[in-house]
């Protein structure tokens, strides 16, 4: 396996880009941070900036603006950079399918490794998502 | 000479919620003006409303906010309803009951939410951990009546799709009295705590005046004075038949906003007590078939403030014409009287405090207006609040 890969799983640090959500995964995604699910304890820590983050985080559904937005965070990201979709707008635009400010989803847009459907996922179902994620990346079953 | 430097606010934010823009013209520390761009969680919701039917739009507006989910699709069903002759006369008294009880649980995951971040802002990191730590239990008592943590789900024309069992509110109502300790312990915290008083006091002051000039609403117009409040105003659900009181704060600076939110919570509290308590038997739902050709409106207290919608129908089985008008709309356009002439450590608290479902900061460049030469980034604007925070403490 490419050392790069191997190194990035001990520790994931993640961005969070929220593409227009309604602020449920969003807020799902902070509950992991505090104490009663506490995702800190797997090595797992917010960054601020994307230039830090080995994964990003994308919740919502992308509209025209952040559309462009998200195309640039992800080439800002260094290489291998890792791609959760949280939640069932980013996954696949549910409700919003047919808005006329919903040009297309995340996938189309940038590579995604894992999807974690639910409105919004439970902070559990975020957890488990990225442990399948870094089992993936490890090449485990 | 004048320095004159931008500074933008997002759209991007690690730690925060919804990506929203604002730009800062500072001055040396004070902010001498702010532009305001938003437009980045526009996702057509109006519009694609016209084209469900009015079982579907309760679902659809659930997700305009996640913060407020059961404010809107309430303002929403009030809406039809009266176009159909009025909530009280048609909805089972049951089914108020349970409405009032989701509307001020969410109200309290609300508020407790922004005192966390409010916390975080002013370098009290414990602050935001115990109350997002005690805002897990209003989470479960959610997943207990609605099966959901966030989107709950429950409303719907004619009455609530689901019932609270019997068996389950000794649980709920233990939840709440265990809740009540650490409401306590947060007011001792955050309002009788001598430094967050010295960094909060006359921080980001909006007058009466001014308020009343932006058109705020919500806890943002009560901190400074106005006595509004749609509950009472116009009273919806259950909040007639049960005793509370109002909070009005008069000094209009984020520690009136926070005291508000605060002393609320008890309110909340209380009003769910009381609606348990006094909850009849019976029905949940009128069981209604078709709506009238009509206009009507809705308007519901959310935790930011008053949330309205207005519905028309033409008798189809959709709204011709949907209209939302949501509370942090008005208040972060306060954003531009309440920030301009404090400091750049206070911005980002003062653009907080209106609770906006609000973000971004950590995306924060002070650029140099002459040469776009990088000062600052949202880190250190964190940092400066906070260190502004720590000198405070020492003696």
């Amino acid at each position: 396996m490419d050392l790069k890969l191997k190194a990035l799983t001990k520790s994931i640090w993640v961005f969070h880009a929220a593409t227009s959500p309604c602020n449920n995964c969003d807020i799902e995604t902070l509950d992991l941070l505090t104490p009663r699910h506490d995702i800190e304890r797997l090595g797992i820590v917010l960054v601020g900036s994307v230039r830090h983050a080995d994964a990003l985080l994308v919740t919502g559904v992308p509209n025209y603006k952040t559309k462009e937005r998200l195309k640039k965070l992800y080439s800002q990201a260094p290489k291998p950079c890792l791609v959760v979709a949280i939640g069932g707008c980013a996954c696949g635009r549910i409700i919003f399918q047919e808005s006329y400010n919903s040009p297309c989803a995340v996938d189309e847009i940038i590579p995604v490794d894992v999807y974690i459907p639910g409105c919004p996922p439970k902070p559990e179902a975020i957890t488990a998502g990225l442990v399948k994620l870094i089992k993936k990346v490890r090449g485990e079953k | 000479m004048s320095h004159k430097v931008v500074i933008p606010i997002g759209p991007y934010h690690p730690l925060q919620e919804e990506p929203e823009f604002f730009r800062l013209y500072v001055e040396g520390e004070k902010v001498v003006d702010i532009d305001i761009v938003i437009g980045y969680m526009h996702r057509g919701i109006e519009e694609l409303s016209e084209h469900k039917h009015f079982d579907q739009v309760a679902f659809l507006v659930e997700r305009i906010c996640g913060i407020c989910s059961s404010s809107h699709p309430y303002a929403f069903v009030l809406a039809a309803e009266d176009i159909l002759g009025g909530e009280a006369n048609i909805v089972p008294e049951r089914a108020l009951y349970i409405r009032t009880i989701i509307d001020e649980l969410q109200r309290i995951h609300s508020h407790l939410l922004w005192l966390g971040l409010a916390g975080h802002f002013i370098g009290y990191n414990t602050v935001w951990m115990w109350a997002w730590k005690y805002r897990e239990p209003v989470l479960d008592m959610f997943e207990m009546i609605c099966g959901n943590r966030n989107h709950y789900g429950m409303s719907k024309i004619g009455g609530v799709r689901r019932d609270i069992r019997d068996e389950d509110i000794p649980i709920l109502k233990k939840a709440l009295d265990d809740l009540l300790p650490a409401v306590d312990m947060f007011r001792g915290a955050v309002m009788d705590d001598p430094v967050i008083k010295a960094r909060l006091v006359g921080c980001g002051t909006l007058t009466k005046e001014q308020a009343i000039d932006w058109c705020t609403v919500g806890p943002t117009a009560r901190a400074s004075g106005i006595n509004i409040d749609v509950r009472r105003d116009e009273p919806y659900g259950a909040y007639d038949r049960v005793d509370w009181n109002v909070i009005v704060e008069k000094n209009g600076d984020v520690f009136a906003k926070t005291t508000v939110r605060i002393l609320e919570l008890y309110e909340s509290i209380s009003i769910i007590r009381q609606c348990l308590n006094k909850m009849p038997k019976g029905e949940i739902d009128a069981d209604i078939k078709d709506i009238p050709p009509g206009e009507g409106i809705g308007r519901v207290e959310a935790p930011r403030g008053e949330c309205f919608h207005y519905v028309k129908s033409d008798g189809t089985n959709r709204p011709v014409r949907h209209k939302i008008r949501a509370p942090s709309y008005m208040n972060v356009a306060s954003d531009k009287v309440a920030a301009v002439g404090g400091t750049i450590s206070d911005a980002a608290l003062t653009l907080a405090a209106v609770d906006p479902c609000y973000c971004c900061t950590e995306r924060l460049i002070v650029l140099d207006k002459a040469t776009d030469k990088k000062i600052m980034d949202g880190w250190d604007l964190i940092k400066l609040s906070q260190e502004k925070t720590a000198k405070l403490k020492k003696p």
